[in-house]
């Protein structure tokens, strides 16, 4: 496809891992904070061809999997009620709450629907008055658009029997949670291009002058991915700090300002709890004001459910680089792909869930 | 993260109000809100994340980058080759 | 084959005694009815010249007997490229050929819903026995049940096959050998996509259709130049990742393949890349894996490319004694990646 083949080129990959190779002297520790980077990296091995110096450490960004226990819950409860059809994007299905996941609810009788865009449930909503329709409103800020979108239409419509249940997650605040961390060893990060695409990259400019620390907006395909590793160490090893654009061919300073728009009439900041990390304030969004009556949480009567993270998960240290899959006492035993306790191990690409297909490589037994 | 791809558009049109836009992603047709990008126009290249037009391609900061990736450590090799230390 | 959406203006009715264009209860009830339907529907199409008894009698060879069941439940029953009946036809076809052996026969059950249009069934039917004459076999008994509206989704298919495994042919996942080479008959994850492309919810437009087709005629010429192929598989549901995945089990091998040999449709990638899939996980219902001696691959590859059915067969990897059980692909960079048994229900991403 255009715009994708020619950033997964091999040939200019080998000049980027040679150039990466040629500037670095010393040890970096690099966050790529997207999982949609974690999943061009593992996908196509580019940890293993970095120089040894170069450590890549898998951050926070997936959405689905830093989805917090007690909100899945909520989704959960919504989902087995009669007359609702629970909209979901097709990952959240696999994301297991307390008790069983939204597949488990849709075998007993739930009426739970994958959508590609929320805007399919709006439709869905329009064609059956007769059932309440929720949308499972979670994502980044590259997500939270098209989620305030279906929103707003729902109320334009007049639609009574659209809600949505929302789980915003914002890039920055969980930026700064991690560098201001006093065990963080993240040298530099990559910050999650299609954030920026819809944000701009003036958010992350104070980050970079408060905590000295260097943050390069990056794409997604390899050679994408290898140019923000590249201008992050370059900065390292000269000794910068500052905001630079990899991913310019999408990317601009303002952003989308369509998109911030109807974001913030629709949305407010909130506090957010990220599964296996903990609470981070500022770090989510919720409904605001004028589209509270839009709220599935209250609509159900599902504000009181919640459920508490594990407490022998530490995902949280694992995806600060802080420990290794393997030192959590729950990694092979309680914690596995299948039954993933915290963010790291949800993701397929998550830095538990990576480890744990790296054990079956390597012939080591995975719950030793 | 956030999976969204690059396609073409391929026939803009407004629905209840609401802009929107057929994609083409080589090949695949898919109907997209092109709410937050009014100003696209057919053939040009968009961003798209769960039906939505997030962002323009600028097709010359592409080419930019690309050229920028081929001329990656040709400079080095004429300097290895002149025999001339590096730094 | 179908097309979509289905086509029903040739199409006639070919019940004449009773004026049903839907199928009542009484189709599955063992009466007037359901031999009507028997006589007029089914053996209209399935061509059945012998008497109508419980069973079907076959008289085999000698040799072994390869024996197979699948139920087939797709949604939309039609689809690009083909229809729940041509399926029900090749899957159990391929299922016998993956074990290297020729059809000798097929049966066919139906669990119909109360209501089903009989111009809907008709076509089903029709589109099996196309696929039947296809792979050169014919549906010997069946049976044919209906429920109550709301009780089935329209319709269910469960075919079983008896097939006759040749002698001195030995086929069977745990063959798989070190030093082995893996081959791909063709481009991967069509049918899956095509069918997807029609899912309520995630619906595209695209120009990709089904890939069904019955493989044991390919097969058949794979086996008249190496008697001796290890293993061979279709990659339906789970994609050929979960397939390979299964053979490093079954044999206890390590199984390497390489992401840049894999032959996937540039449309197929497109889908892929929008919805967050991997083609390796997409089923197919008209490809196979073939795993076979290194001494024998160029010949095997020379007459799976002469077939239509395998014209684009490629290598794509083989069989190492390193890292029993676990597939590794080599990335285009020159890297390894676990390949892991896909979970189930492919879902589109958004992360």
């Amino acid at each position: 496809m255009k715009y994708l083949d020619e950033f997964s080129d091999p040939v200019l990959a080998r000049r980027l891992f040679a150039e990466i190779q040629r500037i670095t002297t010393q040890k970096w520790a690099v966050m790529e904070v997207c999982g949609g980077q974690t999943h061009a990296i593992i996908r196509n091995g580019i940890d293993q061809l970095l120089p040894n110096e170069v450590e890549l450490i898998h951050g926070p960004g997936c959405p689905v999997c830093v989805t917090p226990l007690g909100m899945i819950d909520k989704a959960l409860e919504i989902a087995s009620q009669a007359d609702v059809i629970f909209c979901s994007f097709g990952d959240m299905l696999r994301v297991p709450g307390s008790a069983r996941d939204l597949f488990g609810v849709k075998s007993r009788g739930g009426d739970v629907r994958v959508v590609y865009s929320p805007l399919d449930a709006v439709a869905l909503a329009e064609a059956n008055p007769h059932k309440q329709v929720v949308f499972f409103a979670i994502g980044f800020e590259t997500t939270a658009p098209a989620n305030a979108m279906a929103v707003y239409l729902a109320k334009e419509r007049g639609l009574k029997n659209f809600t949505v249940l929302v789980s915003h997650v914002l890039v920055p605040p969980a930026i700064e949670a991690i560098v201001r961390s006093p065990t963080s060893r993240v040298d530099g990060f990559l910050a999650a291009g299609h954030v920026c695409s819809v944000m701009g990259t003036w958010q992350y400019g104070p980050l970079v002058a408060k905590y000295r620390v260097p943050i390069v907006v990056t794409g997604f395909e390899p050679l994408d991915v290898l140019q923000g590793i590249r201008q992050v160490v370059i900065q390292l090893e000269n000794g910068r700090a500052e905001l630079e654009n990899a991913y310019e061919r999408v990317v601009s300073e303002r952003g989308n300002q369509p998109a911030q728009a109807m974001v913030s009439k629709v949305f407010d900041v909130c506090d957010r709890q990220w599964r296996g990390i903990g609470e981070i304030s500022g770090s989510g969004w919720c409904l605001s004001d004028d589209y509270r009556e839009f709220d599935a949480e209250a609509r159900f009567d599902v504000v009181h459910v919640d459920a508490p993270e594990s407490d022998i998960c530490r995902s949280g240290e694992v995806l600060q680089g802080l420990i290794k899959p393997n030192e959590c006492a729950a990694f092979g035993q309680q914690c596995s792909p299948r039954t993933p306790l915290g963010a790291t191990m949800v993701s397929s690409e998550g830095a538990c869930a990576a480890y744990y297909q790296y054990r079956r490589l390597s012939g080591t037994p995975v719950g030793v | 993260m956030c999976l969204a791809v690059p396609g073409q558009i391929v026939e803009v049109r407004l629905e209840r109000g609401t802009p929107m836009a057929t994609i083409d992603f080589d090949g695949i047709r898919k109907e997209i809100c092109l709410a937050y990008l009014p100003e696209m126009q057919v053939g040009d290249y968009a961003i798209v994340h769960v039906g939505f037009a997030i962002s323009k391609v600028d097709e010359n900061a592409a080419k930019e980058t690309l050229k920028m990736f081929r001329q990656l450590g040709t400079l080095q090799r004429e300097l290895d080759a002149s025999g001339d230390p590096a730094q | 084959m179908g097309t979509s959406p289905p086509d029903f203006s040739g199409w006639t009715c070919p019940i004449p005694l009773r004026d049903y264009d839907r199928i009542v209860l009484g189709h599955g009830g063992g009466g007037q009815l359901s031999a009507e339907l028997v006589e007029h529907m089914f053996i209209r199409a399935f061509g059945s010249g012998e008497e109508l008894r419980d069973s079907a009698v076959l008289a085999p060879p000698p040799g072994r007997l390869a024996f197979s069941t699948d139920s087939y439940v797709v949604r939309p029953l039609f689809f690009p490229g083909g229809s729940i009946g041509d399926l029900a036809v090749n899957g159990t076809v391929n299922d016998l050929a993956m074990s290297g052996a020729q059809p000798l026969g097929l049966s066919c059950g139906f669990i119909l819903e109360e209501g089903l249009e009989m111009a809907v069934l008709g076509r089903v039917v029709d589109e099996m026995a196309e696929a039947a004459r296809m792979a050169g076999t014919t549906v010997v008994t069946g049976d044919t049940k209906v429920v109550n509206k709301g009780a089935a989704d329209q319709l269910f298919i469960n075919t079983a096959g008896i097939g006759l495994v040749p002698e001195g042919i030995d086929v069977r996942p745990d063959r798989a050998t070190p030093g082995d080479i893996l081959i791909i008959s063709g481009d991967i994850g069509v049918h899956g996509i095509a069918v997807l492309s029609q899912r309520e919810g995630i619906e595209f437009g695209t120009g990709v259709e089904s890939d069904s087709a019955s493989l044991n005629g390919l097969v058949a010429e794979m086996l008249r130049v190496c008697p001796d192929i290890h293993v061979l598989r279709d990659p339906t549901r789970g994609g050929v990742a979960a397939s390979l995945c299964e053979i490093a089990s079954a044999a206890r091998v390590g199984i390497s393949y390489t992401d840049s040999l894999l032959p996937v449709p540039g449309e197929v990638a497109a889908a892929c890349s929008f919805l967050g899939l991997d083609p390796m996980t997409i089923a197919n219902e008209g490809k196979l894996i073939a795993i076979v001696p290194p001494q024998a691959a160029e010949e095997v590859l020379a007459v799976m490319r002469a077939h239509p059915d395998g014209t684009g067969a490629v290598v794509i990897g083989s069989i190492t004694e390193n890292h029993p059980g676990v597939v590794v692909a080599k990335t285009a960079f020159g890297a390894t990646r676990v390949v892991d048994l896909p979970l189930g229900e492919v879902l589109p991403r958004i992360c």
